[in-house]
């Protein structure tokens, strides 16, 4: 009966969380990136699609600002003709689709939404698996999606979504490695591995990059606004990195439309196109989920309110419902990047990845290691280290700057005339 | 970890490593090799070694199998021809499972088969005390806490920035000798 019980709790979690928490808000980005962009690009966007009253008699439909347009989106892509290409390599083709959204929606299981409810006496965590390696499992997974995009790009036995796909593999696994070093001073900072944990210490000594409540006990005041530094510099490469590994503009290169028609889905139609779509988006969800996890608070309310919420009886609905809103203003910041920045160059892509971002990331270690450090250091130690660290960080700019080759302006097609 | 999930990793990793095997499409035998991480890594968590579990997808799945399959396709393999199987490779592979499946046989037969006792984090500490003081703090600390599972994340770190710091340098030190290497190698321009 325990068991049952127990099960019960998993499987309701999982269908809650995922199918009815996460998967709503993919369609729902994608509303939101429609009439955002035409927010930003001075349009109207897609606002009729409602409840179509007049078909009964009415004399006004009901538009619901065309919240009901996704619906129509996906009805769409469902009636659509689904065209297997008989070029394809077969089972690989309707494989790819799959493998790019099963890891997105896998990595759901470790995110907190919200503190623990009590329901009969009985403490159930608003996450699906609290596992203690938290970071490091979205990182697995989400580096699994890879090989949807890239057997996209290669079963469908054609030039550019091919080039598509080798763009996304090398794009991936690049950012992979900026990913995973930023986040290593908030690490070490935390001391902690479990995503519940590291939005509870948040909870209790304010947020990472919001430091400003908090108990006395834990760390000083001036230590968590000298922190700041290093958690600005690990939030700035870990948010691009993600737009990096969600394929995102100005990211997008592996779907590049004015270089490769649609990139690896060129070949793909009707629900399995959608997949990849949904893929995309829900990648993005997770991203900004993240993000808002480790940097943002996750779903503490801030200004020292967290602990009577949690005493409440459903407070853990409340602090999910704050998650809910920082995860969809993350997204909302998602989409307004995106149709901001212009795309990036290949060479500039990787460039910022491998010589920028990784370096970066990696000074940034020893830096968060010095703040943290610095009170048990004394400050002769501590100044002598700043002062190395600075001594290498010239160095490793100038030798970046002098190992440059000198390029023209104009090179290539234009250089040659 | 329940008897059916540890068949279906089980299993799952064993149809990985067979299809390895006995696929010709080397893509399709890198991915039936990536299937078999999966499930090695679902047997690591299930024995409460997540650190592992996670690695082995971090690494082997997510990073060494990608560019396996990366050069796999850039190199354009074709499917492999099927050849004549000869008698001696076969007899000879065949010799060297049976004897492991013998001498599987023997250890499980020696092995009284019983429920894993439960973790006591307790008892774990004070068997720690006199090998790793370090390892006895970090699961007392966990047992204090109220913690039902091994903080291995912990313990691995505790253990490999203390007690093994050199090797560990030493290991970075050659990982960098070889990454110079590389870009020696690949880098180097025709004269």
């Amino acid at each position: 009966m325990e068991l049952l019980i127990d099960l019960a709790i998993i499987l309701a979690k999982v269908i809650g969380l995922t199918f009815m928490v996460v998967l709503p808000l993919v369609p729902l980005s994608v509303y939101f990136e429609r009439r955002f962009s035409a927010i930003i690009q001075d349009r109207v966007g897609p606002n009729r699609v409602g409840i179509p009253l007049t078909l009964f008699g009415a004399k006004k439909d009901f538009h619901l600002f065309g919240l009901v347009q996704p619906m129509a989106d996906g009805l769409k892509l469902f009636l659509k003709e689904d065209f297997t290409p008989n070029y394809v390599r077969k089972s690989f083709y309707w494989l790819a689709p799959a493998l790019t959204v099963i890891p997105a929606l896998v990595t759901v299981c470790v995110v907190p939404f919200g503190s623990p409810i009590t329901v009969n006496g009985e403490e159930i965590k608003l996450v699906i698996a609290d596992l203690d390696v938290g970071p490091l499992f979205v990182f697995a997974v989400s580096s699994l999606t890879v090989y949807g995009i890239t057997l996209a790009g290669w079963a469908s036995n054609s030039k550019y979504p091919f080039i598509g796909g080798v763009r996304s593999t090398a794009q991936m696994i690049s950012y992979e490695i900026a990913l995973g070093l930023s986040i290593i001073p908030l690490l070490l900072y935390y001391g902690e591995l479990n995503l519940s944990k590291i939005v509870q210490f948040q909870a209790d000594h304010g947020w990472l990059l919001l430091p400003l409540w908090g108990h006395a006990e834990g760390p000083p005041l001036a230590e968590k606004l000298l922190f700041l530094v290093p958690a600005l510099i690990a939030f700035v490469i870990f948010t691009t990195s993600i737009f990096a590994e969600t394929n995102r503009m100005p990211f997008d290169l592996p779907e590049c439309e004015t270089e490769l028609v649609g990139g690896y889905h060129t070949e793909y139609s009707s629900m399995k196109f959608a997949m990849f779509f949904m893929g995309e988006y829900a990648a993005m969800v997770i991203g900004s989920a993240l993000v808002v996890t480790l940097f943002l608070g996750g779903w503490s309310l801030g200004f020292g309110l967290d602990d009577s919420i949690s005493a409440l009886p459903f407070g853990g609905l409340i602090h999910m419902g704050v998650f809910m809103a920082k995860l969809i203003a993350f997204i909302l910041f998602f989409i307004l990047v995106r149709w901001t920045v212009p795309r990036f160059r290949y060479d500039q892509l990787m460039r910022l990845g491998w010589v920028i971002f990784f370096e970066a990331a990696l000074i940034n270690v020893f830096l968060a290691a010095f703040v943290i450090a610095a009170p048990d250091l004394g400050w002769i130690s501590t100044i002598v280290g700043l002062v190395l660290l600075g001594i290498v960080t010239g160095g490793l700019i100038w030798v970046l700057k002098t190992s440059e080759p000198e390029s023209s302006p104009n090179s290539g097609l234009l250089g040659q005339s | 970890m329940p008897l059916p999930l540890f068949w279906f990793f089980a299993v799952l990793m064993l149809a990985g490593g067979l299809a390895v095997v006995i696929l010709r499409n080397p893509v399709a035998a890198a991915l039936a090799m990536v299937t078999s991480f999966v499930g090695l890594a679902g047997l690591f968590i299930g024995l409460n070694a997540y650190l592992v579990g996670i690695i082995q997808i971090l690494v082997y799945a997510g990073a060494i199998m990608v560019l396996f399959i990366f050069i796999i396709m850039l190199l354009d393999l074709e499917t492999e021809e099927r050849r004549a199987p000869k008698a001696v490779p076969i007899v000879g592979g065949l010799g060297i499972v049976l004897a492991f499946t013998i001498q599987l046989i023997g250890v499980l037969g020696n092995t009284p088969s019983s429920e894993p006792p439960p973790l006591d984090l307790e008892a774990g500490a004070a068997h720690y005390a006199e090998i790793s003081p370090g390892i006895s703090k970090k699961l007392e600390a966990a047992h204090e806490a109220g913690e039902e599972r091994i903080p291995d994340v912990n313990l691995v770190g505790q253990l490999m920035f203390t007690q093994y710091n050199l090797p560990l340098q030493i290991i970075g030190v050659l990982l960098l000798v070889a990454t110079v290497g590389v870009v020696v190698l690949s880098k180097r321009q025709p004269t």
